[in-house]
């Protein structure tokens, strides 16, 4: 089972380290990690993917709960929610292929960022599946480079991060 | 103006008056009632010292001959009064040297603040002279960690420090302190708020549902049992402990860090369960209809194989930290709570399973048939009568006993009957050797007036012998009864058990001696090594050696009575098992008797 856990950390140094090596030392088998900061400074938000049964993502849950910076987590896949990923990708375009590649950055609603005379860089976001689709489109074309944010999801409704109301 | 009014104006003004980083760390010390402190100087840590003899009619600063030693004189002290332990090193090697004992605080909720010095700010990450990223080394192992880089920020650290180390579920918090930020200076605000948004642990009370169906499942039991652990200590829940045993006569089985919450001689123990516990203690756990598990872990030296564990119980988990629950073992009933107030509320409610006659009198055959044991024919002493010898002449004065790791740590388990409350400090979780000597010093700094004994083996006081130097010259006397095989007995013994007896660097004597590859024949080997009573000599503390049995009782006299520390060699043989044994990952099916 995959899940997506949302976790309001304090911004302060070392907190991601902590948490990363926290989740490799009991050997949890995290996805895909997103970091950033929020609308408050002294907060960050981290989206973590992580796969395993419900016992595992209970015990993950709590170990990240029991970290002293973390303000909260919460289990984003198990409500109504969107999920993210932004991915820049390079790749071999010349003259005559050029056409292609745009149509199909079109169709997947990505954009050409990015023009050099042999190759073209894109810019995608949406969910895994539809990134993964991409790829494999351009993979034929020759993907010189490619870069991925990782999941960052986030619950729908009006509710916002700051209400601790659980 | 009044006095009061000028003495209020006074302490207003020194209290904006600009003071050192150091000074204010100390004084946040003092302000939580901080009297003791184990700390090793060195260079990023000068200017704490300096600051520790501006308090010194306050802080007792205790001088250890190791960090290590420093650290788990913090632990014996917090272990055996429930106050935080408090130790300093400096930074680099001081630091490493602090983090063992931090990471067995930790596995053992032990509250413990470690200050380390950190070389200044500019020069951090230069690899600069004993330079280690000290945090970055301690964070798995503590509970929580600080680097301060603003001296405005030391009085809410040191606050917050305090408040995370000594509640929820306790354990050790580091702060590390650059020196430039112990020299800064700032006028302190002692009542700056803390900054804790993440930190909930108060509202950790079972509620009033969760009590009641605790105490419907106990009335509706035929066949209960307590599995009560470390953390009835940690809550000094062991008089509220003892009160549910009183009103509904349920045997109690205890873990080697629980072992103390419930008296060992007590007709309801069971004593301690799990690889090395007693056969009734793991035959009731089998076969009990309803486990009530307060203040424990399921540790896999208790459980051996989990799914074969209590396979026909009911599980109560009362517990703390919320990661514990269901973490090994699927709790029917999980309480997220202080154990005390859990007990207490049960208290007032619970009435007695209806009929425990059967189950009483099955108990009473397992331990009548298969006691904690040992061949008391033997010409000469072995470890197990050395330790029931000792209980009789201590039991009845007020008696802190802390042990090493390893057999002997195991047999005081077995055969010392602890009463009360925070009379042993022993490695559980982490199972640290060299933790008996420097603990019993820690002990006795909280406890001048108790008598203090590590019981330790050969192998484990070596590793933090330095200690006895501190016991000297700091005035600590302790004593130590010093179960020597000359061999890390329980190594031996799982060569023994498991590797046809061939001795891999497990013997402590010079390697020409047949006893290093397992070719001795005597009960002891004929020539002693290392001569720990000359080694007691040379830190100033007298000792005596003991081999034979007539003379046990008199030698174990001897040692209690000194007035101050003492030493007593009790010469044992290395052929000993510690038994029962179930062995690892296995079950109560397959325990090995003899």
């Amino acid at each position: 089972m995959r899940h997506v856990l949302s976790a309001l950390v304090q911004n302060v140094p070392g907190v991601l380290s902590h948490i990363s090596g926290m989740l490799a030392s009991r050997g949890y088998n995290i996805d895909s990690l997103a970091v950033g900061e929020t609308e408050n400074p002294h907060l960050s938000r981290m989206t973590f993917v992580v796969v395993g049964d419900d016992r595992v993502l209970e015990q993950v849950r709590k170990q990240l709960e029991k970290v002293v910076t973390v303000v909260r987590v919460d289990d984003v896949s198990s409500q109504d929610h969107v999920e993210r990923d932004l991915m820049l990708l390079k790749v071999a375009a010349p003259a005559g292929r050029r056409s292609e590649i745009r149509e199909l950055t079109d169709i997947f609603r990505g954009r050409i960022v990015d023009v050099a005379p042999e190759m073209v860089m894109i810019e995608i976001s949406g969910q895994e599946k539809k990134i993964e689709a991409f790829i494999e489109m351009m993979r034929p074309f020759g993907i010189i480079e490619l870069v991925r944010t990782g999941r960052v999801a986030m619950v729908r409704g009006t509710r916002g991060s700051d209400e601790n109301d659980e | 103006m009044t006095t009061i009014a000028k003495n209020n104006e006074q302490k207003k003004q020194t209290a904006a008056q600009p003071i050192s980083g150091a000074d204010i760390c100390i004084q946040v010390l003092v302000n939580h009632g901080v009297d003791t402190v184990f700390a090793y100087p060195g260079g990023a840590s000068i200017p704490l010292h300096q600051a520790l003899t501006r308090f010194r009619d306050r802080v007792r600063v205790i001088l250890p001959r190791h960090e290590q030693g420093g650290g788990f004189g913090a632990q014996g002290y917090a272990r055996t009064t429930g106050k935080i332990g408090v130790c300093m090193a400096t930074s680099g090697p001081g630091a490493t040297n602090l983090l063992t004992t931090l990471a067995d605080a930790k596995l053992d909720s032990i509250p413990v603040l470690a200050i380390t010095g950190q070389v200044g700010t500019p020069v951090i990450g230069t690899d600069a002279f004993q330079e280690t990223p000290t945090v970055e080394v301690a964070r798995s192992v503590t509970k929580h960690h600080y680097l301060v880089t603003d001296v405005k920020d030391i009085a809410r650290v040191v606050r917050e420090a305090f408040h995370v180390a000594t509640t929820g579920r306790k354990g050790p918090v580091l702060i590390d302190l650059p020196k430039n930020i112990q020299l800064a200076q700032t006028a302190p605000d002692y009542d700056c708020p803390m900054d804790l948004p993440g930190y909930h642990v108060d509202d950790r009370t079972a509620t009033p549902a969760e009590i009641e169906q605790m105490a419907a499942m106990i009335r509706s039991s035929k066949r209960p049992v307590i599995y009560a652990g470390g953390g009835v200590v940690s809550a000094d829940a062991g008089e509220e402990l003892a009160k549910l045993v009183r009103k509904t006569n349920i045997p109690v089985t205890t873990t080697l860090t629980g072992l103390d919450c419930f008296p060992g001689d007590h007709p309801l123990s069971l004593n301690m369960l799990g690889m090395h516990g007693s056969i009734y203690a793991n035959y009731a756990v089998d076969q009990c209809d309803l486990l009530l598990a307060f203040g424990v872990r399921f540790d896999d030296r208790v459980t051996g194989k989990v799914s074969e564990f209590a396979k026909h119980a009911k599980i109560v988990h009362v517990e703390i930290d919320p990661s514990e629950v269901n973490k090994i073992k699927q709790a029917d009933l999980p309480i997220i709570s202080d154990v005390r107030y859990a007990l207490a509320e049960l208290n007032r409610q619970v009435r007695p399973p209806e009929d425990l006659t059967e189950w009483h009198k099955q108990i009473a055959a397992w331990k009548k048939a298969e006691p904690f044991g040992y061949n008391q024919q033997f010409d000469g002493i072995l470890p197990q009568h050395a330790i029931h010898e000792l209980w009789k002449l201590t039991r009845d004065r007020e008696t802190i006993i802390t042990t090493g790791v390893g057999q002997h740590q195991i047999w005081a388990a077995q055969f010392y009957k602890f009463r009360r409350p925070r009379t042993h400090a022993t490695s559980g979780g982490l199972g640290t050797m060299g933790f008996g000597l420097p603990s019993a010093i820690g002990a006795k700094a909280a406890h001048p007036d108790k008598l203090v004994i590590d019981i330790d083996g050969d192998g484990s006081l070596l590793m933090n012998i330095q200690e006895m130097a501190t016991s000297f010259c700091e005035k600590l006397p302790v004593k130590v009864m010093l179960l020597n095989n000359m061999h890390l007995g329980m190594v031996v013994q799982w060569e023994d058990r498991f590797h046809e007896a061939n001795r891999a660097h497990t013997y402590l004597g010079p390697i020409d001696h047949p006893e290093a590859t397992g070719q001795g024949d005597g009960i002891t080997p004929q020539e002693r090594y290392p001569d720990f009573v000359a080694i007691a000599a040379g830190f100033g503390w007298p000792g005596r050696s003991v081999s034979k049995k007539s003379e046990l009782t008199d030698a174990l006299k001897q040692m209690i009575d000194a007035p101050g520390s003492f030493l007593l060699d009790v010469q044992i043989p290395y052929q000993e098992h510690v038994l029962p044994m179930i062995p690892s990952g296995m079950t109560v099916k397959d325990l090995i008797k003899e």
